[in-house]
C-alpha cells in the first residue's frame, strides 16, 4: 500500500480532499501518548490499488508552534514512524498560494516526494486568477494536481499522481545552508551524513514538543554555539529567503486581475464586526443556538433515557439472577446510557460550531470579542472553547490549542469547567423541579425556567470573574501573540459539518465514555459491598426489622436494598463525610452523591435513585416524589427545601466534578499541578458559597 | 515613514523593517515581510484588534503587535 500524508495550511479545504480520496473509509484515533487526533483513510486508486492517506493537522509552516503541528514534524522526519510518507500531498488554496508554498518549500527540503494540490479552482475565474501551470511544475519540480473540493473536480488526476509517485522528483526547492554558511558548513563537518535540513529543524524545534528523532545529535551543543534568539533570528531569515524564491517563481507563472475581485466580502465584514450590530448578531446567534440545542435534542434524549431503562429492566427480568446480572443492568448499561444521553445535545453544539468555523464566522468573532476577552486575561479565541463548554469541557479544552499566549491559554483552561456542561443539566433538572416553583412570572416566563437560565448566567459570569482573578494573580510571562486568519466568506458544506459533527461526537463518546463507564462499574462495586455483618445480613435484619408492618414483597427489597447502600463502602464513605457538608444542608444520601459526581456529575442521579431506593429505573417521576418526601433521619424535617436545593445548585454549578476534565487537563498542562488547583480551588469555592447559600436561606422568610 | 498601527481604515502601504524580537514568526509565515504590500482591512471595536491584508492574506493582528511594524506609506491616487 501507498502510504500518502496530506499535509496543509488550515482554511485550504485539506479536510475535503481528504473525504473526497477516502469517502467513508475513516478513522479517528490518537497520536501515542498525545491527546491530537488522528485522522486516515483508504483511498482506492483507478487500477484497483489502494492507499492509506493520513490527514496531518493543519499547520503553516514547518516550525511547530504548538502540539498540533509538532506531529507534523515528527513523522516527516522520522523514517521509521509507522506513518512515514511514501508521497506528501501539499494542499493549498489558489488565492493564498504564495503563503501556502511557504509550507510546500519546506517539505520539499525534506526531500520527500510531494505533489502540490491547488484546491479551490473554482473560484479562480471569479477572482480574475489565471496560473501557469507548466511554469509552475518546472519551477517547483512538482506534479500539480488543480482541484475544486466544491465541484469534486481534479480528484482523478491527484490519484494518478499518487500512483505514479515513484516519478516524482525528490530534489529539494532551496539550499536552506545559504542564510548562514559558516554555521551550516560547521553543521556539515560534524555530521557529514545528515541532511542539513533536517538537522536544523531538529535544532530549532522547541525542545518541549515531543521526542523528535535526534540521531546521534547531541542537541545541548548546538544550542550553545547559537544562543535562542540567534537562532530565531536565523529561523525568520529562511522565511524570508523562501518566499522571495516564491515570489520570483509566482512573478512569472501567477496573475491575478484585481479589476474582477468583488468586495461582497468587504461588505459583509463592515455588518459583521460592527462595533454594535457585530455584538447585536453574535448574541442572537448564540441564543438561536441555545434555544435550538434544548428544543431539538429534548425529545431524542427522552428516547434514550427510556430505551436504557427498558433495556435495563429487560436484562434484570430475562437473565438469571445473579452478580452478573446486576453488574450488567446497573452497572454497565446505566453507565452506558449515562453516555449516550450526551449525544443529542453534543452533536447538535458542534453541528452549529462547525457551520459557524466552516462559514469563516468564527474568525469575525474571535476578532470581534478580542479586546473584551483581553480585559479578563483571555483571548478572542477563548470564545470557542467557552461556547463548546456548554456541551462538554473536554473537547472545549482541546480546543484552547490555538491560542498562541501560554497565560492565556492556561486561563481558558482553567476556567473553561465553570461553563454550564451537559452533565450538569440532568442535575439541576431534578433538582429545580424539586424546590423551585412552576409559576408564572412576567407573561411568558416561569420561575424554573429563569433558574435554570440564571444558572447558564452563572456559569459563563463565574469563569470570566475567575479569568479575571487568574490573570491578576499568576505570575506567568508571555507574549500574547495574536495572529488570526481571516478567511473568506464561504457556504459551508454539509458534508464536511456532518463528516466533523460525526467525528466530534465520535471521539466524545468513545473518550469520555471509557471513563464513564469505568467509574459506573467501580461505583456499581462499592455500592454492592460492604465490610462486616451489617451488609451481608442486610436481608435478615430488615425482615426482622419490619416483620409486624406489612410491606409488600417489592417495598421490602426497596427497604433491603437502601439499607445495604446504607452499609456499602460508598454508604459509609457518605456517612462519615456528612458533618463537613451539614452546614449546606445535605445529609449522607447527598453526600453519597457527591462523592460519586467527583467521577463525574451525571452519576448523580443514577446514585440517588439507588439510594433512594427506586429500583435502577431512572424513572424521575417516582425518584422525584420520594425526594419530596424524604426527611433528616435526625431532625425529621424535609430535606429538599428551598434553602438546600438552592445550596446544592450552586455546589455543582462550581465545584469541579469530572475526572475525564482533570485527565484532559493534566495531558494539556503537562502535570498534576493545574488539575489539583483547579479541583480544589473550584470546589472549595462551591463549598463557601453553598454554605453561604444555604445559611442565609435556611432562616429566610423564603422557607418552605 | 509611519507605524502599521497608525495607519487609516482602508489605507496602503509597503512593510519596510521591524525587531526580529517583536514579531511572532507565524506572523512572517503569514507573508508579513519587508516589501510586502498590505492594507488595513478594518479596526474592531476600540481599534484592536487589527484586520490587516498582505498580498491577499487576511489576517487580524493585535494593536501591541502592529505598532512594532514600520510602514511606508504611500499617497493614495
Amino acid at each position: 500500500m501507498i502510504k500518502v500524508a496530506l499535509i496543509g495550511n488550515p482554511n485550504t479545504g485539506k479536510t475535503s480532499v481528504f473525504n473526497h480520496l477516502t469517502g467513508l473509509h475513516q478513522k479517528v484515533g490518537n497520536y501515542p501518548g498525545i491527546t491530537v487526533e488522528k485522522k486516515s483513510g483508504i483511498c482506492t486508486l483507478d487500477t484497483g490499488e489502494k492507499a492509506t492517506v493520513i490527514d496531518l493537522p493543519g499547520t503553516y509552516s514547518l516550525n511547530a508552534s504548538s502540539l498540533d503541528e509538532s506531529v507534523v514534524i515528527e513523522l516527516l522526519m522520522n523514517k521509521n514512524h509507522e506513518h512515514y510518507p511514501d508521497v506528501a500531498v501539499v494542499v493549498s488554496d489558489v488565492e493564498n498560494l504564495k503563503r501556502n508554498l511557504l509550507l510546500f518549500t519546506q517539505i520539499k527540503d525534506l526531500e520527500i516526494p510531494t505533489i502540490l494540490v491547488i484546491n479551490m479552482a473554482d473560484r479562480m475565474v471569479k477572482k480574475g486568477i489565471s496560473l501557469d501551470v507548466k511554469a509552475l511544475e518546472s519551477s517547483l519540480k512538482t506534479k500539480i494536481a488543480i482541484v475544486s473540493s466544491r465541484k469534486n473536480t481534479g480528484i482523478d488526476t491527484l490519484k494518478s499522481f499518487i500512483k505514479n509517485y515513484r516519478n516524482l522528483s525528490s530534489t529539494p526547492c532551496l539550499n536552506a545552508s545559504k542564510i548562514d554558511k559558516a554555521y551550516f558548513s560547521g553543521l556539515q563537518k560534524m555530521f557529514p551524513k545528515q541532511s542539513l535540513y533536517k538537522l536544523w529543524l531538529v535544532i530549532t524545534q522547541d525542545v518541549n514538543f515531543g521526542n523528535l528523532e535526534r540521531n546521534a545529535l547531541t542537541h545541548k551543543k548546538y544550542l550553545e554555539t547559537k544562543s535562542i534568539s540567534e537562532l530565531k533570528r536565523l529561523q525568520q531569515k529562511e522565511t524570508i529567503a523562501r518566499f522571495q524564491f516564491i515570489n520570483e517563481i509566482l512573478k512569472k507563472s501567477y496573475t491575478v486581475d484585481k479589476s474582477k475581485a468583488t468586495d461582497l466580502q468587504s461588505k459583509l465584514d463592515r455588518i459583521l464586526t460592527h462595533k454594535y450590530f457585530g455584538y447585536a448578531i453574535f448574541f442572537g446567534i448564540l441564543l438561536i443556538i441555545f434555544q435550538s440545542i434544548f428544543n431539538w435534542s429534548s425529545l431524542p434524549m427522552d428516547f434514550i433515557d427510556a430505551q436504557f431503562g427498558a433495556l435495563s429492566e429487560w436484562v434484570k427480568t430475562t437473565l438469571p439472577a445473579g452478580v452478573f446480572t446486576n453488574l450488567l443492568a446497573d452497572g454497565i448499561i446505566a453507565g452506558l446510557g449515562g453516555i449516550v444521553i450526551f449525544i443529542p445535545q453534543i452533536a447538535f453544539l458542534f453541528l452549529f460550531i462547525s457551520v459557524l468555523e466552516e462559514s469563516g464566522y468564527m474568525s469575525r468573532v474571535v476578532f470581534l470579542m478580542d479586546r473584551i476577552m483581553r480585559r479578563f486575561g483571555l483571548s478572542g479565541k477563548s470564545v470557542v472553547p467557552l461556547i463548546s463548554g456548554t456541551a462538554c469541557a473536554i473537547p472545549a479544552i482541546m480546543a484552547t490549542r490555538n491560542i498562541e499566549s501560554w497565560k492565556e491559554r492556561l486561563i481558558t483552561i482553567l476556567v473553561t469547567p465553570f461553563t454550564t456542561c451537559s452533565a450538569r443539566l440532568p442535575v439541576y433538572a431534578i433538582i429545580i423541579a424539586l424546590v423551585i416553583p412552576n409559576q408564572r412570572v412576567l407573561f411568558f416566563f416561569n420561575y424554573q425556567g429563569l433558574t435554570l437560565m440564571f444558572l447558564y448566567i452563572l456559569g459563563f459570569a463565574s469563569a470570566i470573574i475567575a479569568a479575571y482573578i487568574l490573570n491578576k494573580t499568576l505570575k506567568i510571562k508571555s507574549k500574547s501573540y495574536f495572529v488570526v486568519e481571516m478567511p473568506n466568506y464561504k457556504m459551508p458544506l454539509l458534508r464536511n459539518v456532518l463528516y466533523n459533527v460525526l467525528e466530534k461526537t465520535k471521539s466524545f463518546v468513545l473518550e469520555a465514555g471509557k471513563i464513564i463507564l469505568a467509574i459506573s462499574i467501580i461505583l456499581w462495586v462499592l455500592a454492592s459491598y460492604g465490610p462486616g455483618k451489617k451488609f451481608n445480613n442486610a436481608t435478615q435484619i430488615i425482615s426482622e426489622q419490619t416483620v409486624n408492618a406489612s410491606l409488600s414483597k417489592s417495598e421490602l427489597d426497596n427497604k433491603i436494598a437502601a439499607f445495604k447502600l446504607e452499609n456499602s463502602y460508598i454508604g459509609i464513605a457518605g456517612k462519615t463525610i456528612e458533618p463537613l457538608i451539614r452546614p449546606l444542608g445535605y445529609d449522607w444520601k447527598i453526600g453519597i452523591g457527591l462523592l460519586s459526581s467527583f467521577a463525574a456529575r451525571e452519576v448523580l442521579i443514577g446514585t440517588l435513585s439507588t439510594i433512594y431506593s427506586v429500583g435502577s429505573s431512572t424513572d424521575e417521576h417516582t425518584l422525584k416524589e420520594k425526594m419530596r418526601k424524604e426527611v433528616h433521619s435526625v431532625s425529621g424535617k424535609k430535606v429538599f427545601t428551598l434553602a438546600s436545593g438552592i445550596s446544592l445548585l450552586l455546589f455543582y454549578a462550581f465545584a469541579m466534578q469530572c475526572m475525564s476534565t482533570l485527565a484532559i487537563v493534566k495531558k494539556e498542562t503537562n502535570g498534576w499541578k493545574w488539575p489539583m488547583i483547579q479541583l480544589f480551588g473550584m470546589t472549595s469555592i462551591a463549598y463557601i458559597i453553598a454554605f453561604i447559600a444555604f445559611q442565609i436561606l435556611k432562616t429566610s422568610v423564603l422557607k418552605k | 515613514m509611519s507605524l502599521l498601527s497608525k495607519l487609516q481604515q482602508g489605507e496602503k502601504a509597503i512593510i519596510d523593517t521591524f525587531a526580529v524580537e517583536d514579531i511572532p514568526l507565524k506572523l512572517i509565515e503569514m507573508g508579513c515581510i519587508p516589501g510586502s504590500l498590505v492594507e488595513i482591512v478594518q479596526f474592531a471595536p476600540y481599534n484592536d484588534p487589527i484586520h490587516i491584508d498582505i498580498n491577499g492574506t487576511h489576517l487580524a493582528i493585535r494593536a501591541n503587535i502592529a505598532s512594532k511594524i514600520k510602514v511606508k506609506r504611500f499617497i493614495n491616487d
